[in-house]
């Protein structure tokens, strides 16, 4: 039996550049016994809220989805650390068959009271999408009782995937900003910075590159933000928008019911990076902006490009795999292993968006390999076909990677290194040099090898 | 001991995960077995993130992946689709199908579901394991058992006697899994221990890469575990409804010995004690010599043994063992906790804390914030558990000795050694050390700040009795 695509169905999710189809199929559901590596909705809607730092995350549902999520990924906070903390109405048998309403109300009071925070979300799972507790009566209720914002997140694990998750978490966040008036609206000379969460400090580094260039951010979404800033989102003139899978959506409807414009950046690489520094300079600065921003790149790049420059003799003609959650992330790994002399032969992601894949499709080299929603079978047999020296991905392809004698590259949400801007460019190219040319392959690779 | 009395609406951060987590586990441990959950997509990923995370290890877990219409309409055709491709894929012997919250809630009947895939596909070299396992119906402990207890349930078929001894052992590290081998071994027994994950979650590493690893209880002897002599159940918390030694007693009359951990003399000896009653065999020497340097070691260390006051949290048959080593080492407990009510731990732990110079909360679905706070109250200056522990570090500067599942911020969890005479002393070891870092850390500072007086201090202080003195006068 052939070992991977034994699994008909799946043929259409991969596509090889050049040589087969151009278009390849995304943003479906997960086929039955796949074994993907995709979690649910609530998963993706506590990944965007959970930065939210000053907020109680109440998850109203069984034990399992809140202690799964119970501080386990790196978002800084400058403030409070509610956030870190992972708060459940521990639903039992009794609660499925007689509804979990009181529960929720009584943990709302206990933790109102406890707390005193200005904001909670209440997270939806699974069975309480099916035992029908009225989220949103009860806290209705509770945000009236208490004069505080409690806001329902309509996160039922079984109504999509990770991506119906960030919706569910953008429209929360939606609600949350609306002003009091409109008189202020857009009215700010500042941007919004969404879908940076803040990891390792990396949106408190980004933030300082403004400074220099002398552009003001109102609120990052959603990393290191409180509830008094979300208050004031609508203000600023100009959205940028990283993680285009978890904001494009929040972004779209700011600019259909604010008319606040959106554009997408990335700071990931020394070329995106730079790129998206003058693309918000000629949207928002002056003649000294732009000077300013030109002086940063500038000033940055002569420290950065040689230590890049010095990686890449060691790391020239190696060959990478990448699978990561979102599209944005996958197109700007094309082009920052090119930075550091490497192709991508294998790339795919959890829940990258149709013109994504085109993009993608567009950067990638003749010969790559593009999937979508991918399983251990897959990565294996693609990694070992077009002969990868390293992975890039998460924690629960960490281990597959090692057991096949690939590098590999963490690049997920607990990383506990800046991958952003310039001094993440130099931390991604060290990582990469870390794990490919470590002496310990020598020992288990028949015919070892190493850099030198 | 004294009991806690209020239960809350709202959990504060967790000590205890779900029972499907729990029943991944005993299916690893089969030899060809492969899971498939039955639910929502993120319930298997999560999980897999953790088992993965604490083994180091690629964990493959099928999912049904119910959507919107499976769970309006029943997740049928999701399941046997998902059984579909995991035999394609995986080509296991034995599948273990594992229930959610959802599943249950909307009704699933898995075990009709099975039974008609099985004559539909006309398939008859794979065992299929219906598991009703919902995230609600207990905690990752009582999903272990109940899942090890359904697939021996499922396999037992008569069998002729023989002279081995069935051997299951709860949630330990393939260490402890592989060191519990080796002292039977020693002793000169046959046994089968079940689950056996000592290889397929700590795989060595190899040229070529299996999706299935190598390992794992035989099915053809778990099969025969109704001919056994003996079943020996490390288990002492299980309640009966999820035990599968229970099972073999009752409906095969194999006898049952129900042993707790062996850490601590007391409970090592008692797995001995059950070993050589069974067999007949003598305990070799070997194994009485390291007897003999665990003692060694418990009088070496006794004096800063009798420093710790311990906080004890986790799956309750880990729990249980620990606290027994505890009070063997006068490392006496403050406080003992886990997360679900916990089986039998409670009326179990009132014979280990009897002697305890002061009174130990036990606290029964728990969470770390009563943990912290308990903790707090009673000066706990050690922490034995696992990995979630790290909050009582950072919050409470209370240091962690890692133990139990899951270990996720340090390597090497799965590799821990702490069973058996010699795994008990390396345990200890790890609790002593502990205690003497922390010591050595601090006590320059603490004697510093205690007792040293600055002249200029003193001479102020003279000054004021001067005055004092002269007023008087």
């Amino acid at each position: 039996m052939s070992q991977t695509l034994a699994i008909d169905e799946r043929q259409d999710f991969i596509t090889t550049k050049g040589r087969q189809k151009a278009h390849l199929k995304c943003d479906a559901d997960s086929i039955a016994g796949c074994v993907s590596q995709r979690a649910c909705v609530y998963c993706g809607a506590r990944v965007v809220l959970n930065p939210i730092t000053d907020a109680i995350h109440l998850v109203h549902g069984p034990i399992g989805c809140s202690a799964y999520t119970w501080d386990i990924r790196g978002s800084l906070t400058s403030g409070e650390d509610l956030f870190r903390n992972s708060f459940s109405t521990d639903l039992r048998e009794q609660d499925v068959i007689f509804g979990g309403e009181k529960k929720l109300t009584a943990a709302i009071d206990q933790l109102a009271v406890k707390y005193h925070p200005k904001l909670i979300f209440v997270y939806s799972t699974c069975i309480v999408g099916v035992i029908g507790d009225d989220l949103e009566a009860v806290a209705k209720a509770a945000s009236k009782k208490y004069g505080i914002e409690v806001v329902p997140v309509q996160s039922s694990g079984f109504i999509g995937n990770k991506s119906a998750g960030y919706k569910a978490a953008c429209d929360a966040l939606f609600r949350l900003i609306e002003p009091e008036n409109r008189a202020n609206v857009g009215k700010t000379k500042s941007i919004n910075y969404l879908g940076d969460f803040n990891l390792a400090g990396e949106a408190w580094i980004i933030k300082e590159y403004f400074r220099q260039m002398g552009v003001k951010v109102n609120v990052v979404l959603t990393g290191d933000s409180s509830y008094d800033q979300l208050k004031k989102v609508t203000q600023a003139s100009l959205n940028i928008m990283q993680c285009a899978g978890s904001m494009n959506y929040f972004a779209g409807r700011m600019q259909e019911t604010y008319g606040i414009p959106y554009m997408q950046v990335s700071f990931l690489g020394l070329e995106d990076t730079a790129d998206s520094l003058r693309r918000v300079a000629a949207a928002v600065g002056d003649a000294e902006t732009i000077r300013r921003t030109e002086e940063l790149i500038a000033r940055e790049l002569e420290v950065t490009a040689p230590i890049i420059e010095g990686y890449k003799k060691k790391l020239a003609g190696k060959k990478a795999a990448v699978y990561v959650g979102g599209g944005f992330k996958a197109i700007s790994l094309i082009k920052q292993f090119r930075e550091l002399g490497i192709e991508v032969v294998m790339i795919g992601t959890q829940t990258g968006r149709k013109e994504e894949y085109d993009t993608i499709n567009d950067l990638a080299s003749e010969g790559t390999v593009i999937l979508d929603d991918a399983n251990p079978a897959e990565l294996e047999k693609f990694m070992t076909v077009q002969q990868a020296d390293l992975l890039v991905g998460g924690v629960k392809e960490r281990p597959l990677a090692y057991k096949l004698g690939k590098a590999f590259i963490d690049h997920n949400h607990d990383r506990k290194h800046p991958l952003s801007g310039y001094v993440g460019a130099v931390n991604f190219a060290k990582e990469v040099y870390t794990t490919v040319c470590s002496p310990v392959w020598k020992y288990v690779r028949p015919g070892g090898v190493t850099h030198e | 001991m004294s009991e806690k009395s209020s239960f809350r609406d709202v959990n504060e951060n967790p000590c205890h995960m779900c029972m499907p987590m729990g029943g991944i586990l005993p299916v690893k441990g089969i030899e060809g077995g492969m899971v498939v959950i039955h639910g929502s997509q993120g319930c298997s990923t999560y999980m897999r993130r953790y088992i993965s995370e604490h083994f180091s290890e690629p964990i493959d877990v099928g999912s049904s992946s119910l959507n919107e219409k499976g769970t309006v309409y029943g997740g049928e055709k999701n399941l046997k689709q998902a059984l579909d491709n995991i035999r394609r894929v995986y080509n296991p012997q034995l599948i273990g199908i594992l229930t959610t919250c959802l599943a249950e809630t909307i009704g699933e009947d898995i075990d009709r579901i099975t039974e008609e895939y099985l004559i539909e596909r006309q398939i008859h070299d794979l065992a299929i394991v219906p598991v009703s396992t919902p995230g609600y119906g207990g905690t990752q402990a009582e999903g272990y058992f109940l899942a090890l207890r359904e697939i021996v349930a499922h396999l037992a078929e008569p069998a002729p006697k023989h002279n081995k001894i069935n051997v299951f052992v709860p949630n330990m590290s393939p260490a402890d899994i592989r060191e519990l081998k080796r002292m039977l071994e020693v002793t000169g027994v046959e046994y089968t221990l079940c689950p056996d994950f000592s290889d397929t979650l700590d795989r060595p590493y190899l040229e070529t890469y299996s999706k299935m690893a190598p390992g794992g209880t035989r099915i053809d002897d778990i099969k025969a575990m109704t001919g056994a002599v003996a079943t020996i159940e490390i288990g002492v918390t299980v309640e009966e409804k999820y035990s599968p030694g229970q099972f073999l007693k009752e409906k095969f009359g194999v006898p049952l010995y129900t042993l707790p951990m062996p850490i601590g003399v007391k409970n090592c000896d008692a797995l001995f004690e059950a070993v050589s009653k069974i067999s007949g065999k003598k305990v070799p020497e070997a194994i009485l010599s390291e007897r003999g340097r665990l003692l060694d070691a418990m009088v070496d260390s006794h004096k800063y043994n009798f420093a710790g006051n311990s906080v004890i949290f986790g799956e309750p048959e880990l729990v249980y063992a620990v606290s027994q080593l505890c009070m063997e080492n006068g490392v006496y407990p403050k406080v003992i906790a886990t997360g679900g009510p916990g089986g039998k731990l409670r009326e179990l732990l009132q014979g280990v804390v009897a002697e305890c110079p002061e009174p130990v909360e036990v606290l029964l679905e728990s969470d770390f914030c009563e943990i912290r706070e308990k903790s707090r109250l009673r000066n706990v200056n050690i922490a034995i558990g696992h990995s979630e522990g790290r909050y009582l570090t950072e919050h409470e500067n209370i240091p962690l000795v890692r133990i139990g599942f899951p270990i996720h911020d340090r390597v090497g969890g799965h590799r821990l050694l702490s069973v058996g005479y010699t795994g008990t002393t390396l345990f200890l070891d790890r609790i002593t050390n502990t205690l003497l870092e922390r010591k050595l850390e601090t006590y320059r500072t603490d004697m510093y700040n205690l007792y040293y007086k600055e002249e200029n201090d003193l001479a102020a202080e003279e000054d004021e009795v001067k005055h004092d003195e002269l007023f008087l006068s």
